[in-house]
């Protein structure tokens, strides 16, 4: 048992190794310094107290976006549609926030919870169309995503703004945003959401691990059959499963919206955080504090990515290649599995 | 306990962090200082379209490294540089690591960057930023706007003049004020010559999505438009190779593309051939703007807090210096209603409103 959650725990280091040395090989090849590029990509994301704000800023909807697709998987469910419903909750969140003038306690978590309800609604849908016509969510979450995008340009154009391309900023007593993390980071656009994904995440474990619904929720996702043969009702708990899934989601947005910008703008494509999200997740081994790390991993691949252009002239699609690259040894996982325990083996 | 542990492990890596951030600051300012040849460094944040779009981000960045170069400045830190911003949520990012790498001029291109630069000009007084394409009121920020509706105007008489199927075709990036001043303008250029031809206008919704600019253009040549004007950026891109790709089937399909922002001539050449299908450009001369504003800043005349308008009379907007594939009607035509701009006589409409009462005048 031991040795086998020490394996759980070695294979996505190897696998971000193997990524960054993959990527290495790769600026080599390009004619890029990787020494240079590499610590341009530390001081980016780490360098100092502005860079440190902005790299959890960035974490922080990776943190729940990761939550998201890992808590439906555990049920069992592949939810790609978080990135749809991070659009509807920052949608509904931002609603919320510029609509109503209310004090600070009152009003930003009601902007929160606007946001999860937003997100799981967006996501009964394919719950309940998996539940009851045996739909597969991957076709559905897909498409509500395109729904999502196109939904929510609308009513930013129609009922937000007047034709416009942005809603107003929303009152400060719905904003995350505080003058104290501002002052400490110079500026940066960190904002206490970072708080809400860490609460998010021990939810998550509780949620799972700790209570028979979650019990329940991870016996579907282990074998179907078995769970209802036992007497649990599969078709609820697939629902149940994808409507906190996408719950998490919409508070993923909510970061966004009442944090990161402040505001929504009608969107050309995609955020790209819920499909990161699915990395995350994936990365983490679809553990509530697993994702935490690979948050902070991407989080910080991606804000330090900025600064490689301008310190070691090293394109950032070059960046998007090293994410690439460990998300695909994260994936063949079985591979380094196999290589773990021969050499565990020759140690014997 | 357990927060405990949190904030524990949260200080330990701002620490970490910050040990880090010391050693690199050091090197960075020793590389700034070394790059200060003549003290004076400028750069600028492109939105998502990047340098190499073709258009908008790409003149800038031409302008600004003319700026360079005849200033003997070095590209990088202490010289002139860009950044590239991958998404909206780069923007301020970006923008303050400009800031952090004491660049003495920062430049947004772009109506999207208005927020960051508005954020960003408050909590940095000391710092001077430039916009182009928005008007931001704050004292250490210059804005420079064009009159693009003028310049869509002129394309909108080449077009007007040139369709054979009364048919044109408008490809918008995004739907925001900005390109509706391209609409508007080149609307009220074609309906000024020719009131029987009728404009289909379409918006991709992106700026750098050359995939969606194809399929629209691919749906409007098959309706029997034949001449499209795209104000769409990198989006443009694929509008031009739609109708290349119609023109190696058929070379004598006769279809047009008008381009925006630069001379595209180039980006309309046909493989194989000596012939272009764009049949000219609306170019808006960021590069110019861009040029001036960074000397304009060298000499200690910075215009913080002013917004300076490049129009046709100032030779900020206007056709494309490449005329191959128009007639000398058309250039006339074109010269005449250029003057009858400049004097006042014609008042070009910006916004959709403006149109409507200028298509009422036109039909009495």
């Amino acid at each position: 048992m031991n040795s086998n959650r020490l394996t759980n725990i070695m294979i996505p280091i190897f696998a971000v190794l193997l990524g960054i040395l993959a990527g290495a090989i790769v600026m080599i090849v390009s004619g890029y310094d990787p020494i240079a590029g590499y610590s341009a990509l530390l001081y980016g994301a780490f360098g100092d107290r502005y860079y440190i704000g902005e790299t959890i800023r960035q974490v922080t909807p990776y943190i729940l976006a990761g939550l998201a697709v890992a808590f439906a998987f555990r049920t069992g469910l592949f939810n790609i549609g978080v990135e749809g419903q991070l659009i509807v909750g920052w949608l509904a969140a931002v609603w919320v926030g510029v609509s109503f003038e209310l004090p600070k306690f009152i009003h930003l978590p009601l902007a929160i919870l606007a946001a999860a309800i937003a997100g799981a609604l967006w996501a009964f849908i394919p719950g309940i169309l998996k539940a009851r016509f045996k739909v597969h969510e991957v076709i559905v979450t897909i498409m509500m995503n395109y729904i999502a995008l196109h939904v929510s340009n609308a009513i930013i154009r129609s009922v937000l703004s007047d034709q416009g391309f942005k809603s107003e900023k929303i009152h400060a007593s719905a904003s995350l945003r505080s003058e104290f993390l501002q002052s400490i980071t110079d500026y940066s656009t960190l904002h206490y959401g970072i708080i809400i994904s860490l609460i998010g995440a021990v939810v998550m474990w509780f949620l799972l691990e700790k209570t028979t619904k979650g019990y329940e929720l991870r016996a579907v996702g282990f074998n179907q059959h078995a769970s209802h043969y036992a007497g649990m009702n599969v078709n609820r708990n697939i629902v149940l499963a994808m409507v906190i899934s996408g719950a998490f989601a919409g508070v993923a947005g909510a970061m966004e919206g009442l944090g990161t910008f402040e505001n929504i703008s009608v969107k050309a494509g995609f955020t790209g955080v819920g499909f990161d999200g699915i990395a995350v997740a994936l990365l983490g081994g679809n553990n509530a504090f697993g994702i935490i790390f690979a948050a902070i991993l991407f989080g910080a691949l991606k804000v330090g990515a900025l600064e490689m252009p301008s310190s070691a002239d090293v394109p950032t699609e070059l960046v998007d290649i090293v994410i690439a690259l460990i998300i695909f040894f994260v994936a063949s996982s079985y591979l380094i599995r196999l290589v773990l325990n021969r050499f565990k083996k020759e140690g014997k | 306990m357990k927060k405990k542990r949190l904030g524990l492990s949260l200080s330990l890596l701002l620490t970490a962090g910050m040990l880090l951030g010391g050693c690199g600051q050091a090197k960075e300012d020793k590389a700034a200082e070394e790059g200060k040849g003549n003290g004076f460094s400028v750069a600028m944040v492109t939105d998502v379209g990047g340098i190499d779009d073709k258009s908008f981000n790409q003149s800038a960045w031409e302008g600004l490294q003319k700026f360079g170069e005849e200033n003997g400045l070095k590209k990088g830190k202490g010289g002139y540089d860009y950044l590239q911003s991958q998404s909206d949520a780069d923007y301020a990012t970006n923008l303050n690591k400009l800031v952090r790498s004491k660049f003495d001029l920062i430049f947004g291109i772009g109506f999207l960057m208005t927020d960051a630069i508005t954020e960003i000009a408050d909590q940095k007084p000391n710092n001077k930023f430039a916009i182009v394409d928005s008007v931001v009121e704050k004292p250490n920020v210059a804005s420079i706007i064009f009159k693009e509706h003028e310049g869509s105007f002129l394309v909108g008489v080449v077009a007007g003049l040139t369709t054979k199927t009364n048919k044109v075709g408008f490809v918008g990036g995004m739907e925001i004020p900005l390109i509706e001043k391209f609409e508007s303008g080149f609307l009220a250029g074609v309906k000024a010559v020719n009131p029987n031809a009728t404009v289909e206008v379409q918006y991709a919704g992106a700026f750098d999505k050359a995939d969606k600019g194809k399929a629209i253009a691919s749906s409007m040549y098959a309706s029997g438009i034949d001449v499209i004007y795209h104000a769409a950026g990198a989006t443009g891109n694929g509008v031009f190779s739609e109708a290349i790709d119609l023109k190696k089937q058929d070379p004598n399909k006769e279809i047009w593309v008008i381009g925006v922002d630069r001379d595209q001539y180039e980006e309309g050449k046909i493989p194989g051939t000596d012939k272009s299908v764009t049949l000219t450009s609306m170019v808006k001369r960021v590069d110019v703007a861009v040029y001036d504003l960074a000397t304009k800043t060298k000499n200690g005349n910075f215009p913080g807090g002013q917004a300076v308008e490049y129009g046709l009379k100032e030779d900020g907007v206007g056709i494309a210096p490449s005329t191959d594939n128009l007639s000398q009607d058309v250039l006339k035509a074109v010269e005449e209603w250029k003057q009858k701009i400049i004097n006042g006589e014609v008042k070009v409409p910006k916004t959709r409103e403006e149109y409507k009462e200028f298509e009422a005048t036109l039909k009495k």
